[in-house]
């Protein structure tokens, strides 16, 4: 398999997850939040700093449809993050053969 | 198991601030030797998909979910340096743009899932890969204990921390207690995801699996020595 194919199929698993199929994750509590809940610290959480982003909790705010509107969170996440890695290391990577790119 | 703003006072998140900061540090110069033109581009994409992964919560018993963390995934992968850095931009960018884990709470989170979850996942790997025959299959099983472990060990650090510098007055042992039991059943959602994954990728790609490299046959094995520390 090809460089290229192999990244292309990555990218479009990750996409599928984080856009899709991420509808129907679990909405219960995670197993840190199950824990502060249940021995009662849960209370002591206090709203992030970036409640008021456009894509705070995984929604995309100003979408109604939930389905979307998690579905464009998630993408554009996933998307944000694979820029800002591959950027990162791209710059970090040792330089080899005279291919330069 | 993203930590919130409030958990967590605000000596203990300087310090957990402080030992992000390093590992991060540590991490860029050492994730220099682990990648190149050939697996630079799937760094990046291992990042993407332990974001994607992370959105996955699966059930677990009692109503209570996990999802991975990917520690050992990304640092089987790409190497552990590279690992923590795809760990701490997925979690840098949950925070900041998704509201998932708090602000300050960034280098708690960075602590318990990049460092914690990288180192603990990585070095159950390689132990593991020690006892295993040297072949090519013992790596996904060796990723998945590795993952197995890796999430019990950042939920045991995030109980010290709690006992450190939590701010609600709950005995260490029953938050200790509560926190390994749950995340040890996560665990085997990690360790299924990490295996599968990692044989994936080793079924199409084993050249590009950092975690694979020498167990394969010499088909384009490189050694890459580097001038040790010089580069």
């Amino acid at each position: 398999m090809s460089n290229r194919r192999f990244l292309v199929i990555g990218l479009v698993a990750a996409l599928l997850i984080a856009g899709v199929a991420s509808f129907y994750a679990s909405a219960h509590p995670d197993g840190l939040e199950y824990v502060a809940q249940k021995t009662g610290f849960l209370d002591t959480a206090e709203d992030s700093g970036a409640a008021d982003s456009p894509l705070a909790d995984y929604q995309t705010k100003g979408v109604d449809n939930e389905r979307l509107s998690g579905g464009l969170a998630g993408v554009t996440g996933t998307l944000v993050v694979l820029l800002l890695a591959g950027g990162l290391f791209f710059v970090l990577r040792r330089r080899g053969e005279p291919e330069t790119e | 198991m993203h930590v919130p703003d409030g958990f967590l006072d605000a000596p203990t998140s300087v310090a957990t601030g402080v030992v992000a900061v390093a590992g991060v540090a540590l991490a860029l110069r050492g994730a220099r030797n682990e990648l190149d033109d050939r697996t630079a581009p799937l760094a990046g994409l291992v990042a993407a998909f332990v974001f994607a992964g992370q959105m996955m919560n699966f059930p677990v018993a009692g109503g209570t979910s996990g999802h991975l963390l990917g520690g050992a995934l990304a640092a089987v992968l790409v190497g552990p340096y590279a690992g923590v850095l795809c760990i701490s931009v997925v979690l840098a960018v949950q925070a900041l743009l998704l509201a998932d884990g708090g602000i300050t709470a960034l280098g708690t989170n960075i602590t318990l899932m990049a460092l914690v979850g990288v180192v603990a996942g990585y070095a159950v790997f390689k132990a593991v890969l020690l006892v295993l025959p040297r072949r090519l299959s013992s790596v996904a099983p060796a990723a998945a204990i590795g993952a197995l472990l890796s999430v019990p060990a950042a939920a045991l650090v995030f109980s010290l921390l709690f006992a450190v510098g939590g701010e609600a007055p709950i005995g260490f042992g029953k938050v200790l207690g509560a926190m390994l039991g749950w995340h040890l059943l996560i665990g085997i959602g990690e360790a299924a995801i990490t295996g599968l994954v990692v044989g994936s990728v080793l079924a199409v790609r084993p050249d590009l699996v950092y975690g694979a490299r020498g167990l394969f046959g010499d088909r384009k094995l490189e050694i890459r020595a580097t001038a040790g520390g010089a580069a």
